[in-house]
């Protein structure tokens, strides 16, 4: 069993890491670095009820500081670990210090993809990946002011709903011909489309952003296939990336992340990596695999972890679901698409709840319910069980979820 | 604010002060109290917060809103006084209240 572990990033999954290995029966040392001023934290609230001013700062901290000294884990804090070194097996960090592990979790998560021209970062472009990306943003969510959201994806949705509510005009530009088009099926892209919409926000689909003007410091001009947008301030959420370049510095396996296997072994047996960070095997996913930036990824990937750590490892099955708030609409989300799965829509979106099941091979692989809790749970249920249920049955909401299974 | 006193399914109890306005839930895991993970850190998208609530004390609480009675219905345990302490927020008149936590969050 290993003497002492050493987890590199400070966040979701790190959290749960500490949690877990203690609660495994970890007795040896546990060091966290963390590259970030806080204490580990949530980030779904940044583009939900943290950007809303709704929530204060502390209350997005994942665990207080009291549960790291009880757990008797040392955590270092504002500090980046620059280099892995598998022989000697320490991390090197960017102040020089040295940390000497038995096993080391890579829980580095991801970074914000750039919009770019000419390899140049546009001008101009704010990115919300952490607390101060939204402290930065605080002071333009008042009404009246010119909100440009490039990227309709959860996140740039999230902070359109948001800053609807907060009285700014808000426009949200999309190359691709519907919003959120990664992740749901075209009919909850519709729904959502049209929400917005109603709520006021104008939106653009299949709108290429070319150039950002300058205008005077503080005022931009948008420039887009569909013409040009006038902008007190430019949001965009048009991807991540994975921190997998500590791994791939060390000589560690890489590709969509940094590559583990169903324990969350790195391609070196003494390092493990958890989160946004890793490219997993994934029987959900269409290719076996895939990068899942989620809360519960990283929490479960944790778990798998920590159990692996102190030598009882499982393998990791989970279904992947995931959630996004916009306005009073909950979407919840298990399971991952596929390009041909066929679609079945159960309840109507004109009465504001209903869910679309995915089916492949004939068994439920995935559900997209908005306001609609029994299809989410019971869909995650369905889809563990890679339960058959016959399109029709499911369409039916006077067959209550209860009653679909077996 | 509030004394609350949540009881682990061993039967160990912890008695904490949560301030006005936070949940049932986020007292729990401020004060380190285990049975309560709330994976989703009280977005009700998860029902791994689900505790039980002393009987006395279930009318004196807000109802619940349609979300939660129906992610309730798959949370394993259910009872009929079962709730997401993600959703009860903590105020002066819950001085006094008593939850205690399931089995399977254990
Ligand atoms: C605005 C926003 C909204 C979201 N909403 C949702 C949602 O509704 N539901 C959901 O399921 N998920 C949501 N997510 C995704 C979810 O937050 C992530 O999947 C989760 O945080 C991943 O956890 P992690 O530990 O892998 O990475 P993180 O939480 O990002 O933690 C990684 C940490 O490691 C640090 N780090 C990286 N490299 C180094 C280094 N070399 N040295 C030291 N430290 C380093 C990073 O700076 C970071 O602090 C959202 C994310 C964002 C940004």
């Amino acid at each position: 069993m290993s003497e002492s572990v050493v987890i590199v990033g400070a966040g979701q999954a790190a959290a749960q890491t500490v949690a877990s290995l203690r609660a495994e029966g970890f007795a040896g040392a546990i060091t966290v670095i963390g590259d970030e001023p806080y204490l580990p934290y949530q980030r779904p609230p940044l583009s939900k009820a943290y950007l809303a001013g709704e929530l204060a700062l502390d209350r997005l901290f994942i665990k207080p500081r009291e549960f790291y000294d009880d757990a008797k884990c040392t955590l270092i804090l504002d500090t980046t670990v620059t280099r892995i070194d598998r022989e000697l097996h320490r991390v090197e960090t960017h102040d020089n210090r040295s940390i000497a592990y038995d096993a080391l979790v890579l829980a580095t998560g991801s970074r914000v993809r750039h919009l770019t021209t000419n390899g140049e970062d546009l001008p101009g472009v704010r990115y919300l990946r952490g607390i101060a990306d939204v402290e930065a943003m605080q002071s333009y969510l008042k009404p009246g002011v010119k909100l440009v959201i490039i990227g309709a994806g959860y996140i740039g949705l999230e902070v359109a709903a948001v800053a609807k509510k907060r009285g700014l005009t808000v426009t949200v530009l999309e190359m691709a011909p519907r919003v959120m088009a990664r992740t749901v099926s075209e009919q909850l892209s519709a729904f959502y489309e049209a929400e917005h919409r109603k709520a006021g926000v104008v939106i653009h689909t299949g709108t290429r952003v070319d150039k950002i003007g300058v205008v005077d410091g503080t005022s931009f001009v948008v420039e887009t296939s569909a013409g040009r947008v006038p902008a007190d301030i430019v949001i965009a959420g048009v991807g991540i990336l994975p921190n997998m370049e500590l791994a791939e510095a060390a000589g560690l396996k890489v590709a969509n992340g940094i590559v583990v296997d169903e324990f969350t072994r790195t391609s070196d047996p003494k390092i493990y990596a958890v989160g946004d960070c890793a490219d997993l095997p994934c029987a959900h996913s269409v290719t076996n695999r895939a990068r899942l930036e989620s809360v519960q990824n990283a929490i479960d990937q944790a778990k798998h972890a920590a159990a692996a750590i102190c030598g009882k490892p499982k393998p990791y099955t989970e279904v992947p679901w995931f959630w996004s708030d916009q306005y009073d609409l909950k979407l919840q989300i298990a399971g991952l698409s596929g390009p041909q799965d066929q679609l079945v829509l159960r309840g109507d979106p004109a009465a504001r709840s209903f869910a679309v099941f995915r089916l492949r091979a004939a068994a439920i692989v995935a559900v997209e319910a908005v306001n609609a809790a029994p299809e989410y749970m019971m869909g995650r249920r369905l889809i563990a069980a890679r339960a058959k249920v016959a399109p029709e049955r499911l369409a039916d909401r006077a067959v209550p979820m209860k009653e679909m299974g077996g | 604010m509030a004394k609350i006193k949540y009881i682990e399914f061993s039967g160990k109890e912890h008695v904490v002060e949560v301030k006005t306005g936070m949940s049932v839930m986020e007292g729990a895991v401020k004060n380190l109290i285990p049975g309560i993970d709330a994976d989703c850190g009280g977005a009700c998208a998860c029902a791994t917060c689900h505790v039980y609530v002393d009987k006395a004390w279930l009318e004196k609480l807000e109802p619940m809103q349609e979300m939660e009675k129906t992610m309730l219905d798959f949370a394993e345990g259910l009872e009929s006084n079962s709730r997401l302490s993600c959703q009860i927020k903590v105020s002066d008149a819950l001085d006094g209240l008593v939850v205690r936590t399931p089995k399977s969050q254990h």
